[in-house]
C-alpha cells in the first residue's frame, strides 16, 4: 500500500541531519556554499540537493519565532509532473514514490512547469542533463527500509508509515493538543493530496508554503482537454467532409447552368 | 516565366539576415557543446524562456494561415483564395520548421526527440503536442510538395498529390485545430503559477482563435510584401477578405477575453502591476486597435492601412504568447529570488530563426512557382 510521511514541524530543531543523510544515500557531491543572508543552505533546492532545511523567521505575539521547514518532493497522489511527462520518465509507483527514469527523458522540462511546488530540478550545467528530485528513497522503501532522511532525524520530526495512518495521526495530534497547531494539515488536500504532509504551529503561508495551490488533482485540468480530442476529431472530419461535398456540388451545378 | 528569377538575392538586408543566421548557428553549436545553462539564462524557476515563448508558441501561431487558406480553397471551395494557397502553406511550413527546430535545441537530450512517438503517454499534453508537430509537419511537407515536384519536372508525383489533396487538407485542418489549442492546454496544468489574467479553462480555445487572427494577418502581410517585391498589384478582394476574417476572429477573441476578465474581476487588469500593464498592452495592440480599425471599410480596402493592422495583430499575439509563457508566470516563478532575462545567445538564436524563415521564403519565391496565378498568361 501507499506509504506516507507526517512531518511535525514543531519538533524540528534544525540540525540538518536529514539533509546530510540524503546527500549520502543519493551519493551526491558536495557544493560550494555561498552566504545567502540566512542560515538556509543551499538557499534553494537544486539538482544536487533534494532536501534542505529552510530557516524561517516570523513574528508571533510581538516576539520572533523560528521555524525550520524541510523541503523535498511531496510525492503527490496524482502527480502533475508525471501526467505532464510526454515519455513516461516520471511515474507514480504503487508504494508512493514518484520515480524518474533518465533513459526515457527528453529534457523538455514540462514537469518543472507542471509541478506546483517547483520540485523537479535540472542539471543546467551538464551537456546531457537529468531531471533531479527527491526519490522518496524508492529503493529503500522497496527493501522495507525507512527513507534515509527520516531514519536520521534525532527528534522524530518525521514519521513514516501507511499514508492513511499518517493522516489520521496528524488529525489526532491536532485534536489532542488544542492551540499547539494550526488546524490545517498541509498536503492533505493540496494538489489533490500528497504523500508528505505537514503539521505546523504557525500558518503555513508564514513558512513559505504555497497556499494558493488548488485542492484538486491537477492532471484533471489537462485531461479535461485531452478527453475532448476524439469528439473534436469526429466533428472536424464530418463537418469538413460534408462542407466539401456541398460546396463541390454547388460548384458543379454552377458549371452546368 | 516559370518563377521569379528577377528577385534580387544578394540585397544588404539578406546579407544581414545571413550574418545573423551564421551567428545563430555558432550559438547552437556552443549550446550543444556546453549545455543549456551555459547558453541561456534559464534556471530552476524559469524552465522555459524566450525560445519556447517566441520560436515555439509564436512560430506555431504564425503557421495558422496555412490550414485556414488551404481549408478555404479545398474544403470551402472559395476559389478566390487560390492564388495565396501556396505562399500560405509554405509560410506554415516555415512556422513549423521554426518551432520544431527550436524544440530540438531547447530540449535537454535532442537525440531523443523521437521518444514520444514510441513512448505513448495519452495523459500528457506535451505528448499530444509532440505528436501533432510530427504529423502536421509531414502534412505540410506533403501539401507543399507539388511545388518541388513541379521544379523537378515530376508531373506524375505532382498529379498524385493533387489527387489526394482534399483529404490531406482536411487532415491538416484537423491537426491544426488540435495543435493550436493544445499549446494553450499546456498551461492548464499551472493554475497556481499563471496569473489569472491569462489562466482560464478556455486557454485552448483562446489559443486557437488568436492563432486564426495571427495566421490570417501573417498571410495578408506576406501577400502585400511579396507583391511589392515582385512588382505586381495585389488582389484587393483577397486582402479585404483576409481582413474581414481577422476582424471576425478578433471580435470572438475579445468577447471570450472580456467574459474571462469580468468573471475574474475587471480590477485585476487595472491594478498597475507589471502583469496588468502587459495584459492591457497586449489587448490594446493585438485586439482592440485592430478591431476598431478593421471596422472601417476604407481601412479594410487600403493597402497600407491593412499592412499596419497586420503588424499590430502579429505583434499583439506574439506578445500574448510571451505573456503566457514568461510575464504571466513571472511573479510566481520569481517568488524565491531567481529571475529571468534572456541571454544574448537566446536572442541571437531567436533572431536567426526568424531570419531563416525570411530568407527561406525568399529563396522559395525565387526558385519555386509560389504565385502561379500572378504570372503572365494566366
Ligand atoms: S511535488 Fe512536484 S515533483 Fe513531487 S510528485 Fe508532486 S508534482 Fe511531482
Ligand atoms: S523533462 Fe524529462 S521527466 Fe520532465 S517532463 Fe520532460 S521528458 Fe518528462
Ligand atoms: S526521502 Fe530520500 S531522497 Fe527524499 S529527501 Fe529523504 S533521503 Fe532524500
Amino acid at each position: 500500500m501507499a506509504k506516507g510521511v507526517l512531518v511535525d514541524l514543531t519538533k524540528c530543531i534544525g540540525c540538518r541531519g536529514c539533509q546530510i543523510s540524503c546527500k549520502g544515500w543519493n551519493e551526491m557531491s558536495a557544493q560550494k556554499t555561498v552566504m545567502a543572508g540566512d542560515l538556509t543552505n543551499p538557499p534553494r533546492l537544486n539538482a544536487h540537493c533534494y532536501t534542505h532545511i529552510r530557516f524561517q523567521e516570523d513574528e508571533k505575539e510581538g516576539g520572533p519565532v523560528w521555524s525550520f521547514v524541510k523541503d523535498q518532493c511531496f510525492h503527490c497522489k496524482n502527480p502533475a509532473c508525471a501526467s505532464a511527462c510526454p515519455v513516461g520518465a516520471l511515474k507514480k509507483t504503487e508504494k508512493g514514490p514518484v520515480t524518474y527514469t533518465f533513459e526515457r527523458c527528453i529534457g523538455c522540462r514540462y514537469c518543472m512547469l507542471a509541478c506546483p511546488f517547483y520540485i523537479p530540478k535540472y542539471e543546467w550545467e551538464k551537456v546531457v542533463p537529468w531531471i533531479r528530485k527527491c526519490t522518496f528513497c524508492s529503493e529503500r522503501i522497496a527493501a522495507d527500509l525507512v527513507p534515509a532522511c527520516i531514519k536520521t532525524c534525532p527528534t522524530g520530526t518525521m514519521i513514516f508509515g501507511e499514508l492513511d495512518d499518517m493522516l489520521k495521526e496528524g488529525r489526532d495530534r491536532i485534536t489532542a493538543n488544542p492551540g499547539k497547531y494550526v488546524d490545517h494539515i498541509y498536503g492533505e488536500k493540496e494538489a489533490g493530496g500528497t504523500s508528505w504532509m505537514y503539521l505546523s504551529a504557525v500558518p503555513f503561508e508564514w513558512l513559505g508554503f504555497n497556499t494558493r495551490i488548488p485542492a484538486k488533482e491537477l492532471p484533471d485540468l489537462t485531461w479535461a482537454y485531452i478527453a475532448k480530442i476524439p469528439a473534436v476529431i469526429g466533428v472536424v472530419l464530418v463537418a469538413g467532409a460534408a462542407t466539401w461535398a456541398i460546396t463541390r456540388r454547388n460548384q458543379n451545378m454552377d458549371k452546368e447552368e | 516565366m516559370t518563377s521569379h528569377k528577377d528577385i534580387k538575392m544578394w540585397t544588404p538586408t539578406t546579407l544581414v539576415l545571413l550574418l545573423i543566421m551564421g551567428l545563430g548557428g555558432l550559438v547552437i553549436i556552443y549550446r550543444l557543446m556546453h549545455g543549456l545553462g551555459a547558453a541561456t539564462n534559464l534556471n530552476d524557476r524559469f524552465p522555459w524562456g524566450l525560445w519556447i515563448g517566441i520560436d515555439v508558441l509564436g512560430g506555431v501561431a504564425m503557421a495558422a494561415g496555412g490550414f485556414l487558406i488551404a481549408g478555404a480553397v479545398y474544403i470551402l471551395n472559395w476559389k478566390k483564395y487560390k492564388p495565396i494557397v501556396r505562399p500560405a502553406i509554405l509560410n506554415a511550413f516555415f512556422g513549423y520548421a521554426l518551432a520544431a527546430t527550436a524544440i530540438m535545441f531547447d530540449i535537454g537530450v535532442p537525440w531523443r526527440v523521437w521518444h514520444p512517438v514510441v513512448m505513448w503517454q495519452i495523459h500528457s499534453i506535451m505528448w499530444v503536442v509532440a505528436i501533432h508537430v510530427v504529423l502536421y509537419t509531414t502534412t505540410l511537407a506533403t501539401e507543399s510538395s507539388p511545388m518541388i515536384f513541379e521544379k523537378l519536372k515530376m508531373e506524375g508525383a505532382k498529379k498524385t498529390v493533387y489527387a489526394i489533396m482534399v483529404p490531406i487538407v482536411l487532415f491538416g485542418v484537423l491537426l491544426s485545430t488540435l495543435h493550436q489549442s493544445s499549446l494553450g492546454a499546456v498551461y492548464l496544468i499551472a493554475p497556481a503559477k499563471l496569473s489569472p489574467l491569462w489562466y482560464s479553462s478556455q486557454l485552448p480555445t483562446l489559443f486557437l482563435v488568436s492563432a486564426v487572427m495571427m495566421g490570417l494577418s501573417m498571410v495578408s502581410l506576406e501577400t502585400i510584401l511579396s507583391s511589392r517585391a515582385f512588382n505586381h498589384k495585389p488582389d484587393m478582394a483577397i486582402l479585404s477578405g483576409l481582413a474581414r476574417g481577422t476582424l471576425i476572429a478578433a471580435v470572438i477573441y475579445l468577447t471570450l477575453k472580456f467574459i474571462k476578465l469580468f468573471k475574474g474581476g475587471i480590477g485585476m487588469a487595472f491594478d498597475g502591476s507589471m502583469e496588468a500593464n502587459m495584459y492591457l498592452l497586449e489587448m490594446a495592440v493585438g485586439t482592440i486597435a485592430p478591431i476598431v480599425l478593421l471596422f472601417m471599410k476604407n481601412i479594410r480596402e487600403n493597402l497600407n492601412s491593412i499592412l499596419f493592422v497586420d503588424t499590430l495583430v502579429i505583434a499583439g499575439i506574439i506578445l500574448n504568447r510571451l505573456n503566457v509563457s514568461i510575464f504571466g508566470v513571472y511573479r510566481d516563478q520569481a517568488a524565491t529570488g531567481l529571475s529571468y532575462f534572456p541571454s544574448w545567445m537566446e536572442f541571437v538564436v531567436t533572431l536567426a530563426f526568424i531570419s531563416f524563415s525570411i530568407v527561406g521564403f525568399k529563396v522559395c519565391a525565387k526558385y519555386l512557382r509560389l504565385f502561379p496565378e500572378t504570372e503572365g498568361g494566366h
